[in-house]
């Protein structure tokens, strides 16, 4: 049941990928492996620790007014990171800059909050927002790799092929809505082959009886 | 000074749109771009949030958190105490969300009683704009450009006005243009893995690509 909770968020509800939550961050911030690796890591933190609190106290919190509670626990955490970062990895808060308080607007743990761990115990709650993080981290993993990779060369910057000039428009912001764009096509388009051969097998299926009776 | 404000206005709109470029209010630009009269509502609710916002976190981040002489708890409890210790400038996440989150709720009555006309016309926007990430992003945008080491530079609070109503007029301008497009997109034949989101994303890199021509412009 927790192993459930926890896998789905990677795969099969995919936040960026599937759910399509989250995109400016995932976007904004995945220029190289670095900076996705430690976005991630802030937003799977956030989402964790929100998802437990908000499980802890929604029986307490008021109906009318538990979405100001929810932001207010989010922003708290959030301030957390900004502290943190800025006083331990002072570089990589100037890399990712105006996106760290930006993760109190993340669609993504406010979603989670309201959806999951406002009905659900601690146990699920917890599985669920570290389920959803990692999805969320492994998308942005996936886009700064291929954005580094193709725009700088490079992969967690070290030079991968020497001589070779790549393609800046990669680390634009142009090449980050290019990624996205052909990544989700590609993900319907292996959404819709298996659907496809799903119906080809169940049509196996009927008509075999059918070829049975003759 | 007027021409100063201009740069920052077309800064803003054209060089670093917030879509375009920085990447905020991604999910109104795929979700409520389908069709123009919808992107037209949203374009006007968004500047309108975003320029009160502008103002309202820039006045209670000067008087209420910045260190100095002008923050009100020290002129009220500082009697014979250094100003630096009344820094509460590690409360602006805290403090911005909450004050978007009720300005939104405030200018959705104000908006009820004084104009039904105009309710009815922004009305189902209103609350989508508390979770776009734009509008928490040009008020911290904002204080990070306008307030030099703490301080606020000269005229902050009208650059500050300046900026949140350009990042409204650019994110407007990238909305609707996306919007005319998808209108032809229906009817157009595009490979069936690529129809909705992800034809809309390479649009957006073209778009973000004509953006990248005004770099250099200021």
């Amino acid at each position: 049941m927790i192993i459930q909770e926890f896998t789905k968020g990677i795969f099969k509800r995919n936040p960026v990928f599937v759910l399509l939550l989250g995109l400016c961050p995932t976007l904004a911030v995945s220029t190289s492996v670095e900076n996705a690796i430690g976005m991630g890591a802030a937003a799977t933190f956030v989402l964790v620790f929100s998802n437990i609190l908000v499980s802890l106290i929604k029986n307490i919190i008021p109906k009318k007014i538990r979405i100001p509670c929810f932001i207010v626990v989010i922003a708290t955490f959030v301030t957390m990171v900004e502290l943190f970062l800025e006083a331990y990895l002072p570089d990589l808060n100037e890399s990712l800059g105006l996106y760290v308080p930006l993760i109190v607007v993340n669609c993504i743990i406010l979603g989670r909050a309201e959806a999951f761990a406002s009905r659900n115990p601690v146990m699920l709650s917890l599985a669920d927002g570290l389920g959803m993080g990692v999805g969320f981290s492994l998308a942005l993993l996936l886009l700064g790799s291929i954005r580094e990779i193709l725009g700088s060369n490079a992969l967690f910057g070290y030079e991968l092929i020497p001589g070779f000039r790549p393609a800046m428009i990669m680390i634009l912001p142009p090449g980050a809505f290019l990624t996205i764009g052909f990544l989700l096509g590609l993900f319907a388009l292996i959404r819709s082959r298996r659907v496809e051969r799903e119906e080809k097998m169940m049509n196996a299926e009927i008509a075999l009886p059918e070829g049975a009776k003759e | 000074m007027i021409g100063e404000l201009f740069i920052i206005f077309i800064g803003v709109v054209l060089v670093n749109n917030f879509v375009l470029v920085r990447f905020l209010g991604l999910c109104p630009y795929i979700g409520v771009s389908k069709d123009l009269k919808s992107a037209v509502g949203m374009g006007i609710a968004v500047i309108f949030v975003m320029t009160m916002a502008s103002a309202v976190t820039w006045l209670i981040y000067y008087y209420f958190l910045a260190p100095g002489p002008h923050n009100v708890w020290f002129a009220l409890f500082g009697d014979g105490v250094d100003p630096s210790a009344f820094d509460f400038t590690y409360l602006r996440t805290i403090t911005f969300i909450l004050i978007i989150a009720a300005l939104v709720q405030l200018v959705e009555m104000v908006i009820i009683k004084t104009s039904p006309a105009l309710y009815h016309a922004l009305g189902i926007y209103l609350p989508l704009i508390t979770t776009n990430c734009a509008v928490l992003g040009v008020a911290v945008l904002n204080i990070d450009i306008f307030f030099k080491g703490g301080e606020a530079v000269s005229w902050s609070l009208l650059k500050s006005l300046t900026q949140g109503f350009g990042a409204g007029v650019g994110f407007t301008l990238a909305l609707i243009l996306m919007a005319s497009i998808r209108e032809r997109l229906e009817l157009a034949d595009i490979p069936p893995a690529l129809k909705g989101a992800p034809i809309a994303f390479l649009v957006g890199a073209l778009m973000s690509m004509a953006f990248l021509g005004f770099t250099g412009l200021i």
